[in-house]
């Protein structure tokens, strides 16, 4: 063990202004919902943060209806460079406050302040700037002359990757001229309410984004409502389908990004340090709540046990807890049904006779807490192999023959994302073009950029984001 | 009196690069414009439907996987194919649709031509919708469209070889392989189509046409767990219960339109998009 102890390096919370309750942003103002308000918890250490207000139907249509007044009045019709240069102001804007959003993420998301401040943020405030220039140049998208935005966009997104989740979705909408409906996660409305904020400082015109948060009803009653033009959708693999069925019929158009239960395949060539790394990162990043986590380990037979020990002594090292401590690595789950469904699925995983590993030391006393996990001795039927876990546990199971590890790696009805890890560039090239997954990492893992497609194939979903594919999915042809 | 009886066709489904009858036995009637008696069809019931997805999946890894250039050849030789049976096929199009012999014949013309434009466009997807991505780091990142898998294709109804072959070219083209349901009334330009693909260089199992009725194969095909695309095109009232059914396991869905589209206008992309999929992938760059 290290000779030296960390010391508590908390990055303040006093940058945060947290109000008692938050209203529904509809038409440029907070106003109150007319549900039965929810909370909003520090999953860390299960502190009330603040009351949020509940959308209902009506609460909906009200919100959808200033979207549409806004898209026919003033967004749609705007001069195209003018569009983009309000995105410039939000990028901006949200670089100015990149402390404050990067700190109310993580005190509402349980995430380490070090992903939320490095990743999501900045990520969030990039896909701005991307689309941002988009605006004025969308004749070259690939549709023809003049393509034509849907209208009103209704988008609902999950409590992973709150800000970054809402950015990929507002971006792309507001650059192609559509006006927006969102709704945050249950679990994570803050920082989209502090980005209702941000659309007030940039003078943005009401209704061009309107935030509506509350839970499964109010995100159906975005879906479902008859003036939405543009449905896009994060989230799991059950509701997308809700969504699918739902929206058949109708001349809504859909993109869906769901669930995944990604390969991450070590060759026996690879350089075991740096995949050790990308393993962890592949799976342990965000507490493991990330769709595209490398949630399955596909080791060649023959390095197994080498990577396994590796692995497990960089688990040994990881610091779980307190998620402002800028020493932190993994943080809190971000609540206590998902903590319910990770054990219970662990529980499985023990059962069906994989054997699973945790490091030493302690979890904090209060709030949601996983320890990283690693199973060996998995089946490709056991359930762990099968069913998103969506938390800190890593799956191994291993493989002989290249041809071996591709067939298990498409054994799966998800195909969201995939890693390889191998020194031989022909090897990385062939087993990415046999992968049935729409986004590869090779030799890295967990990398996201607003000028890539990322989405899935199979029950992944369909649609991408980012990237003049993603834009695309906003538009339609003249 | 003729001086030669004619030999009449027997006309059967085709599945798997073979022309076997329906599994079921069964055959329906099928007249011209007119009302008048052409041929006994096969009536392909929900076995074939399931026999000829096992035919399209067994075919997809071949088709996919061979190069652009080589499924490019494979759609002309398609056309070239079907210039040489053009007459036959105007017989069948001016008998099932009513349409002149002039009109007919351009029908044909136009089906033939499509092929040549799907043939060629095998090659130049990828640099269409497909390209590097300038991320903010050291790697190397790009994105290319593949084949999404076995796309079920319920024809159009009306146009029965034009409309057919703007359906089903362009999910070749795309590298997904097909189970077609041809027009159930006008089913006959469909089986003609299938001797040409058979005798064109098409894999076996890459297209497999079933004559029939859209509205009893069509919900076994939108709710079959290794369909991957539904094309709607021909489903008429049945399309949003379909769709539904798709939304089970998430299948690409390209939905139809109440009154079937002009098929001699220019239909861009947009058959071929609804089924590929994106792949992005990253490489590091470093020493």
């Amino acid at each position: 063990m290290s000779p030296f102890e960390y010391a508590p390096a908390p990055e303040s919370r006093s940058i945060v202004d947290l109000q008692p309750s938050y209203g529904l942003f509809v038409d440029g103002e907070f106003t109150p919902g007319r549900g039965t308000p929810l909370t909003t918890v520090n999953p860390a250490t299960e502190e009330v943060l603040s009351e949020i207000a509940v959308g209902t139907d009506a609460d909906v249509d009200r919100a959808v209806r200033a979207a549409r007044r806004a898209f026919t009045r003033v967004w749609g019709p705007m001069r195209p460079a003018d569009r983009g240069k309000y995105l410039f102001r939000i990028a901006r804007l949200l670089q100015e406050r990149a402390r404050e959003f990067a700190v109310l993420e993580t005190l509402d998301n349980g995430k380490p302040i070090t992903e939320s401040r490095d990743v999501d943020v900045p990520l969030a405030a990039a896909h701005f700037f991307y689309h941002a220039g988009w605006a004025d140049k969308l004749d070259h998208v690939g549709l023809g002359a003049a393509p034509r935005p849907h209208g009103v966009a209704g988008q609902v997104i999950p409590w992973n990757f709150p800000l970054m989740m809402l950015a990929w979705k507002v971006a792309p909408a507001l650059a192609a001229g559509n006006t927006v409906v969102l709704k945050p996660a249950e679990t994570t409305p803050l920082t989209a309410l502090l980005f209702a904020e941000v659309c007030q400082q940039a003078d943005l015109p009401p209704g061009v984004v309107n935030i509506v948060t509350g839970a499964g009803d109010t995100g159906r009653a975005v879906v479902e409502h008859p003036d939405v033009d543009k449905v896009a959708f994060t989230g799991s693999t059950e509701v997308g389908k809700q969504i699918a069925r739902a929206v058949a019929g109708t001349s809504k158009v859909l993109t869906l990004e769901l669930g995944g239960k990604a390969a991450n395949i070590v060759f026996d060539d690879a350089p075991i340090d740096q995949a050790v790394e990308g393993i962890v990162r592949g799976i342990f990043f965000n507490q493991g709540h990330v769709c595209c986590a490398g949630s399955r380990l596909l080791v060649q037979e023959s390095v197994h046990d080498e990577v396994i020990a590796s692995l497990q002594r960089r688990i040994g090292t990881l610091r779980v807890g307190d998620p402002l401590d800028k020493n932190t690595d993994v943080g809190a789950i971000n609540s206590a049904e998902q903590l319910a469904r990770i054990r219970e699925l662990v529980g499985i995983g023990e059962a069906e006779g994989a054997h699973p590993w945790q490091p030493a030391g302690e979890l904090p006393d209060r709030g949601f807490w996983f320890k990283p996990t690693v199973f060996t001795d998995v089946s490709p039927a056991h359930r762990i192999a099968r069913d998103e876990v969506f938390g800190p546990v890593l799956s191994v199971l291993t493989f002989r023959t290249p041809d071996e590890a591709v067939a298990k790696a498409n054994n799966s009805t998800y195909g969201l994302s995939a890693g390889i890890w191998s020194e031989k560039g022909s090897r990385i090239l062939s087993i990415a073009n046999q992968l049935r997954a729409g986004v590869v990492w090779a030799n890295t893992f967990n990398q996201f950029d607003p000028t890539s497609p990322f989405g899935g194939y199979k029950q992944s979903g369909y649609g991408r984001e980012g990237g003049r594919l993603g834009l695309r999915a906003y538009l339609k042809e003249s | 009196m003729p001086e030669r009886l004619e030999v009449r066709k027997t006309y059967k489904l085709y599945l798997g690069g073979k022309f076997p009858r329906s599994e079921s036995g069964r055959t329906y009637e099928v007249t011209d414009s007119r009302g008048r008696f052409v041929a006994n069809a096969a009536w392909a019931s929900r076995k074939d439907a399931r026999d000829a997805v096992v035919a399209a999946r067994g075919a997809f890894a071949g088709w996919s996987g061979a190069t652009a250039y080589n499924r490019g050849q494979v759609l002309y030789r398609v056309a070239e194919v079907m210039e040489g049976r053009a007459a036959q096929f105007a017989d069948e199009v001016a008998a099932g649709e009513g349409l002149s012999a002039t009109k007919a014949r351009a029908a044909v013309d136009a089906a033939i031509d499509r092929w040549v434009w799907y043939a060629g466009w095998t090659d130049k997807l990828a640099s269409v919708l497909g390209g590097t991505n300038p991320v903010a780091g050291p790697y190397f990142d790009f994105s290319l469209p593949e084949p999404t898998g076995v796309v079920a294709v319920l024809a159009p109804q009306r146009s029965s070889l034009l409309g057919l072959v703007s359906v089903v070219a362009p999910v070749l083209a795309t590298g997904c392989t097909a189970v077609v349901v041809s027009s159930k009334e006008r089913p006959l330009p469909a089986i003609t189509l299938g001797e040409v693909l058979a005798t064109s260089d098409v894999p076996g199992g890459v297209v497999n046409l079933l004559t029939g009725d859209a509205a009893e194969i069509g919900p076994w095909l939108a709710e079959h767990a290794d369909v991957d695309g539904i094309d709607l095109a021909g489903s008429g009232t049945t399309a949003m219960e379909l769709e539904r059914s798709a939304a089970g396991t998430l299948k690409r869905v390209l939905r139809t339109t109440a009154e079937e589209p002009d098929w001699t206008a220019d239909p861009g992309l947009s058959r071929m998009t609804p089924f590929l999929e994106t792949k992005t992938v990253w490489h590091p760059i470093g020493l």
